[in-house]
């Protein structure tokens, strides 16, 4: 019998043939992605990376939202002028609490890997409210409903627990404070902020988007966009602690 | 009397069973939309509403309509097909195509003039773009292999199809699933992760509907008079079954509530990138290249009326593609945080994957060996014949980009857009444009199509096209990735981000006209299939009554 006739076997029962195509698509995927669950080398040992505060992860949510990904990387590459440009190259430890990654594929504007702390609150209310204003070549979407919007935190505690339970580190006591820490977090002068910032260490807050009257969902995206990459001194980490 | 003797007409199980299953779902879409946390997603949970009630009254009302017996296997010892399906996914993949392609060019307008955001939400470029990818890959592209692999399978196999309400509801569950992604992305409910967008409530749907896909072809292969089973079938199979695989293993999330529309993934991280990318380039490769590859195999032949080039070819191709394809994804993540040892394996691969696609490539082209004058005459085959010249090119410049050194340059870049234009245009495109033509008279049976020479100005205005889009994308994307690598003489970086943006701006002109082209040459074809089926001449008689010769001669 040659070897072609042998394949006459896929050919004519379908039931062999579904479990050969099973296989064979199983192999790659098994080999490539199994690994990086049980691999320590995967995700470094970082200090300072810690779960997103209530109001950054829903910050995060309206940057899925609005499709900021669809633009905009989050991955700066360990290349020339990619560090310069942007700074330290993006470490695995940093999106570990990430869900969905939002590393993107294309940047028709910059990488937002390190864009923490580079532009005022200011700067970045009005670039969402009008890009053109404050950059004038700029080909972004204006966002003005962002800063008109109150933000809609009803069920953040939720998040946090389904987070929890896929094994983000929030404490009983994050669970329970979760509602409260939005407010907290988009006032400068609550006097729960030190508390935040010790469940939370270095959260920020303040009013981010410049009006007292109410948590709007340009408060949750402008504190999501100011710790962006910030969770990380990169004066203190050694790279070669990593190295196996 | 006549009726006693007429057998007694009862509800089949299929009929009873969907009717009580979509009233269940009727209820339980009411009681989300009444307690859900958000307005978008009562909106959904409304047309769920409205689909099952829909659904419960149309099997009612088809069965009080339908004669007692089901509709028979055979008629006269030849198989009685059900094309209506088919005929249903046909019509939709031209009206979900000109869509696509529409919003694709509206995108690429809002990118060389950001007014046309028109600061609305709804219509902004971050909520439009998963509307044009998911309405061409899944809305138009999904439709147009529904319709295919139903028609091929049951010719191929002479049998019927399996399933009375199974088909339909593949079909009408499949578009509906459409229309709840969507709305969906317009109202802001997105995973956010690229081509999965659809949130865990229309994911749980799409299984359903794929899983009932699976089983009317699986059993529509088992029911065959055939020997062999076909060769497109193969590839129709794998392409079923990696998408349910590659769709579960993507979509593993924990809604934060029944009565929320939103959801978190299992993975993160580092672990999610791969699995999105595992899942995102298998999606080009089993949904974008094996479903049509299966069209490929089956049309092409029939057209050209010659055998498959070569029989062991297939058989290489076959495993070798769907072997290779699927270690390709981590070339999306090169340089990221992704371990170098799984950017490497995917480099190598999506470089040998190289050999499959062009044995695949030449096994469509040297088909017509000794049918070559064809082109000349015959504008549906210049069109299919045209997608596989795409398909060889796209598939030599895919391996090209995964190199680590050019994906340097090329990431984040153009150069990635117009890349996947000269697959999504002019392979999957033109590949199922020709598949529709080919299949509107034959469905419809009609002796031709209703405008040859309309198909020659949508095949020329089309490629001319795909030229100024590819191309511009090519000048645009290369130029981008050295504007942000440029340094001055004294170190420096020579350009700021926003001047490489401002760069662009001719470009994404000359992309928009060629996008333009696009749209005009897919409103043709709407045109043609509609003048086809309205005013086309009757064949005199079933145009379509000989097997292909499928299997080659050795």
């Amino acid at each position: 019998m040659s070897f072609w006739s042998r394949h006459k076997i896929f050919e004519t029962n379908s039931i062999i043939l579904v479990l050969g195509v099973l296989i064979v698509i199983s192999i790659g995927g098994l080999v490539e992605i199994v690994p990086l669950f049980y691999l320590k080398s995967t995700i470094e040992k970082v200090e300072g990376v810690r779960p997103y505060t209530p109001l950054e992860l829903a910050g995060r949510n309206i940057y899925v939202r609005e499709g900021c990904y669809n633009c905009h990387s989050q991955m700066v590459r360990p290349l020339r002028d990619e560090v310069e440009r942007y700074g330290h190259y993006s470490l695995a430890a940093e999106s570990m609490y990430d869900r969905p990654f939002q590393w993107g594929s294309k940047r028709t504007g910059p990488d937002l890997a390190r864009l923490g702390n580079k532009y005022s609150d200011d700067w970045h209310r009005d670039h969402l409210k009008d890009p053109r204003a404050v950059v004038p070549g700029s080909i972004m979407p204006s966002y003005p409903w962002l800063e008109q919007n109150e933000l809609d935190a009803k069920a953040i505690a939720q998040d946090l627990k389904v987070q929890a339970t896929l094994g983000v580190p929030y404490s009983e006591d994050m669970l329970k404070k979760a509602e409260s820490d939005i407010r907290t977090q988009a006032n400068a002068d609550d006097p729960n902020t030190t508390d935040l910032a010790q469940r939370y260490p270095n959260a920020q807050s303040r009013n981010f988007d410049g009006n007292p009257q109410k948590v709007t969902e340009a408060d949750a995206l402008i504190a999501y966009l100011q710790m962006l990459g910030t969770q990380v001194d990169f004066k203190l980490y050694d790279n070669k602690a990593n190295v196996r | 009397m006549a009726q006693a003797v007429a057998p007694s007409k009862g509800m089949t199980f299929g009929e009873a069973g969907s009717a009580l299953a979509f009233a269940g779902l009727a209820l339980l879409s009411i009681i989300i939309a009444a307690k859900a946390y958000t307005p978008e997603y009562a909106f959904h949970a409304y047309l769920f509403a409205a689909a099952s009630v829909a659904s419960v009254f149309a099997i009612v009302n088809r069965y009080y309509e339908r004669p007692a017996q089901l509709p028979p296997q055979t008629i006269g010892g030849k198989p009685n097909y059900n094309m209506g399906p088919v005929k249903f996914a046909t019509i939709a993949s031209v009206i979900w195509g000109v869509a696509g392609f529409t919003i694709g060019l509206l995108i690429a307008l809002q990118l060389a003039f950001p007014a046309l955001n028109f600061d609305t939400s709804w219509l902004s470029f971050g909520r439009m773009r998963p509307l044009h990818t998911s309405a061409v890959i899944f809305a138009f592209g999904g439709n147009v292999l529904i319709a295919s692999s139903f028609y091929v399978v049951q010719r191929t196999c002479r049998a019927r199809m399996v399933g009375d309400i199974a088909p339909w509801f593949v079909v009408l569950g499949y578009n509906f699933f459409i229309v709840i992604a969507g709305t969906g992305y317009l109202l802001g409910i997105t995973q956010g992760k690229e081509y999965a967008e659809p949130e865990w409530y229309a994911d749980l749907w799409l299984t359903i509907v794929w899983v009932a896909y699976l089983l009317v072809f699986l059993g529509t292969i088992m029911r065959r008079k055939e020997p062999h089973i076909y060769v497109a079938n193969w590839f129709y199979l794998a392409f079923i079954l990696t998408i349910a695989v590659l769709h579960l293993g993507n979509n593993a999330t924990i809604p934060v509530s029944i009565f929320s529309p939103k959801s978190y993934i299992v993975w993160s991280g580092v672990q999610d990138a791969l699995v999105q990318w595992w899942y995102g380039h298998n999606a080009v490769g089993f949904f974008l290249t094996a479903g049509f590859l299966a069209i490929m195999y089956y049309f092409i032949p029939k057209r050209a009326e010659r055998p498959v080039y070569s029989y062991r070819l297939s058989i290489i191709h076959f495993w070798s593609l769907i072997f290779m394809y699927i270690w390709a994804g981590p070339h999306h993540l090169h340089y990221t945080a992704l371990p170098d040892w799984a950017q490497t394996l995917g480099m190598v691969f999506s470089v040998m994957l190289w050999m499959p696609s062009w044995g695949g490539m030449i096994n469509g082209l040297m088909t017509l060996s000794g049918a070559w004058d064809k082109l000349r005459t015959d504008p549906v085959l210049r069109l299919m014949v045209v997608s596989v010249a795409f398909y060889g090119m796209s598939t030599f410049e895919g391996p090209l980009m995964s190199v680590k050194a050019v994906n340097s340059l090329s990431h984040y870049t153009d150069w990635t857009i117009g890349h996947v234009h000269s697959g999504a245009l002019g392979w999957v495109a033109y590949v199922s444009f020709g598949a529709i033509y080919c299949l509107v008279p034959w469905l419809w049976n009609k002796k031709e199509l209703y405008s040859m020479k309309a198909v020659s100005w949508h095949f020329w205005i089309s490629t001319l096209g795909i030229v100024l889009y590819i191309s511009s994308m090519w000048v645009a994307g290369i130029l981008q990735g050295l504007m942000w690598r440029a340094y001055t003489g004294l170190g420096f970086l020579e350009y700021s981000f926003i001047e490489t943006v401002e760069a662009m701006h001719p470009f994404y002109v000359i992309r928009a006209l060629g996008g333009a082209l696009f749209v005009a040459g897919s409103l043709i074809m709407a045109w043609n299939v509609w003048k086809t089926i309205s005013a086309g001449q009757e064949a005199e008689e079933l145009s379509h009554a000989t097997q292909p010769a499928l299997i080659a001669a050795e």
